[in-house]
């Protein structure tokens, strides 16, 4: 493995540019829907009121959508940089879609967006209103290829390994593309992206209302945010059941760590709200939790929709439970060692061209590659990721949402009754919940990532395998660049959005 | 052949050339995006690439077979 302290500052890397990036990400995916419905009104209408709101919030989006443009590219950089043992054995799966969306991207990009934002009265209103409504379905399309590429990292499928070329190849395109893991990420990405704008946009309309500047345009925006967000809620909530589900079926050991389950039970609860108790070690009798509310049958529920089903905790997962057909994490690293002593003896075979002994050995490797990422480790508790923040993230990422939920009902209800401005205190609650959307989804994301440590793709290439052996200061000194960029990137959006926001409608 | 479709197309060509020339003539906040999409574009790619980009998997290796042969290295952990 690479030294150390190279790959948890590629890690960090990896991490610094796939959070930053995704500050821009969500508000395209969201606000471009946002503007198709907005402007679907104003063709409906011909209100010219529509037209000013849609154009207004369409400068916002052209804000973020430029400064968060290429943000991507650079993790598919890393990739080659700090990755490359990674990027070679995931061959052409991962590239596959990366490819579709960067093509998809850049003919969407360079027609719908152009028409969107130069076509206003030069085309027909069909057209230009055709245009967002492509520009939103495309720029949702184009997180979808993305969103594949993670779910196959964190549920491999679809593939068969070569070790004549050390590569996965694809088998099944269609396998990839419409992996239930994948399906239920992106549903729940694009989810969390429209609730962000809901947020966004109420907490801009919100603002005006406090400073009683463009009143009428700043309530019909509420009522279209707080109607986006009060919907995609709903949406959310579903698509995050499902994801859960899904964890639960593919990665248990996230599943446990986001609840903090130690010991399986059946009739598992959830625990909604808990501290954990920070001396809390595998295989002590010490009690998970200092302070927990628990949720009976939830968690059995939510993750095998069974009431009465088991779900196993990190002991069950690291040392085995016969009893409910748990494997030991012992087994699979011996099933790992096996699969790497055969990938060895298959090259030597190769080179001394002795066709049988390569046969057998292909065998041996094929049989037991499902576990070939354990063969690295000697101890199973390297195999439980962090459980304090993969379960704080969880907690915090759902309190949110559920708080955003609140919120919207509040806000639709005050619209509705057309008096939301003689509210202040809400009005300013929709200003302070703008950045808590992004909080939400970046807490997401730690869960979606932290959860699944040590995996750079589960069960098969741990990350230390994964990661190039570059000097960490060669590693530490692109961290900071990046870092500088990204800032600087975060801080001109935010300065170009504001002085927009003030001038207003 | 090319040039007959060009011929043929040549009016919606015109048309849709001078819908862009418009639209870029016409930027207002449009021309602050655009220069700092470039200030970016620029930096990802010539100056990171000083600092980052040298010295890679793709410039040190240039056949499959070398690629190969240096991930299986790093797969079995041989030194």
């Amino acid at each position: 493995m690479a030294e150390l302290s190279s790959v948890d500052w590629s890690r960090a890397q990896f991490a610094l540019t796939a959070l930053y990036h995704f500050i821009f990400v969500p508000l395209t995916l969201g606000l471009s829907f946002i503007l198709a419905i907005m402007e679907t009104i104003y063709v409906k209408t011909s209100d010219e009121k529509w037209k000013k709101i849609t154009q207004f919030w369409m400068a916002l989006f052209a804000i973020n959508f430029a400064i968060g443009v290429a943000t991507g590219i650079i993790m598919e950089f890393e990739f080659g940089t700090n990755w490359a043992n990674y990027s070679w054995f995931v061959g052409d799966i991962f590239g596959a879609p990366l490819a579709v969306e960067g093509i998809m991207a850049f003919f969407l990009e360079a027609t719908f967006f152009a028409v969107m934002f130069f076509g206003w009265n030069k085309v027909s209103k069909g057209f230009h209103l055709l245009s967002t409504w492509c520009v939103a379905i495309g720029s949702n399309l184009s997180a979808f290829w993305i969103l594949v590429a993670n779910g196959w990292m964190q549920y491999p499928v679809g593939m068969a390994f070569n070790p004549d070329t050390a590569r996965n190849e694809m088998q099944n395109f269609f396998e990839v593309a419409l992996s239930p893991v994948a399906i239920a990420k992106f549903l729940h990405t694009i989810g969390s992206g429209f609730v962000i704008a809901a947020l966004f946009v109420m907490g801009v309309s919100a603002w005006f209302l406090l400073k009683k500047r463009f009143i009428s345009e700043a309530k019909k925006s509420l009522v279209v945010g707080a109607s986006f967000g009060f919907v995609c809620s709903i949406f959310l909530f579903f698509s995050g059941d499902e994801s859960a589900y899904r964890v639960t079926q593919t990665q248990p050991m996230k599943l446990a760590a986001m609840e903090g389950i130690y010991k399986g039970e059946h009739r598992a609860g959830l625990v909604p709200f808990g501290i954990l108790n920070p001396n809390k070690t595998l295989g002590d009798n010490e009690n998970v939790f200092l302070f927990g509310l628990e949720i009976p049958y939830a968690l059995s529920i939510l993750g095998n929709r069974d009431p009465n089903s088991f779900v196993p905790g990190i002991e069950d997962l690291v040392y085995g439970n016969s009893e409910k057909g748990v494997v030991p994490m012992q087994e699979r690293i011996d099933n790992g060692k096996l699969a790497l002593n055969a990938l060895k003896n298959y090259q030597l075979a190769k080179e001394n061209n002795d066709t049988k002994a390569m046969s057998e050995h292909r065998s041996i490797l094929e049989k037991n590659f499902k576990d070939f990422g354990y063969g690295y480790f000697d101890d199973a508790k390297e195999l439980v990721p962090p459980v304090a923040l993969t379960f704080y993230s969880f907690h915090l990422m759902v309190a949110l949402g559920s708080l955003f939920f609140l919120l919207f009902i509040v806000v639709l209800y005050l619209s509705m009754a057309n008096n939301i401005e003689k509210f202040r205190k809400i009005l300013w609650v929709c200003v302070f919940f703008v950045p808590l959307g992004f909080v939400a989804a970046e807490a997401g994301w730690i869960v979606a990532e932290v959860g699944r440590q040590p995996w750079a793709i589960q069960d098969l290439m741990p990350v230390g395998v994964a990661a190039t052996n570059l000097g960490a200061v060669n590693v530490q000194i692109s961290f900071w660049l990046f870092a500088v960029l990204f800032t600087a990137l975060l801080v001109a959006e935010l300065k170009i959005m504001l002085t927009y926001i003030k001038k207003g409608f | 052949m090319l040039w007959a479709i060009f011929r043929a197309n040549s009016r919606v060509l015109k048309a849709i050339f001078e819908f862009y020339k418009q639209g870029f003539a016409n930027l207002t906040l449009g021309k602050i995006l655009w220069k700092i999409i470039f200030v970016k574009l620029f930096v990802i790619f010539f100056v990171f690439e000083m600092f980052v980009f040298d010295d890679n998997f793709k410039a040190l290796y240039k056949s499959d077979e070398e690629k190969t042969h240096f991930v299986l290295k790093n797969l079995l952990q041989e030194e």
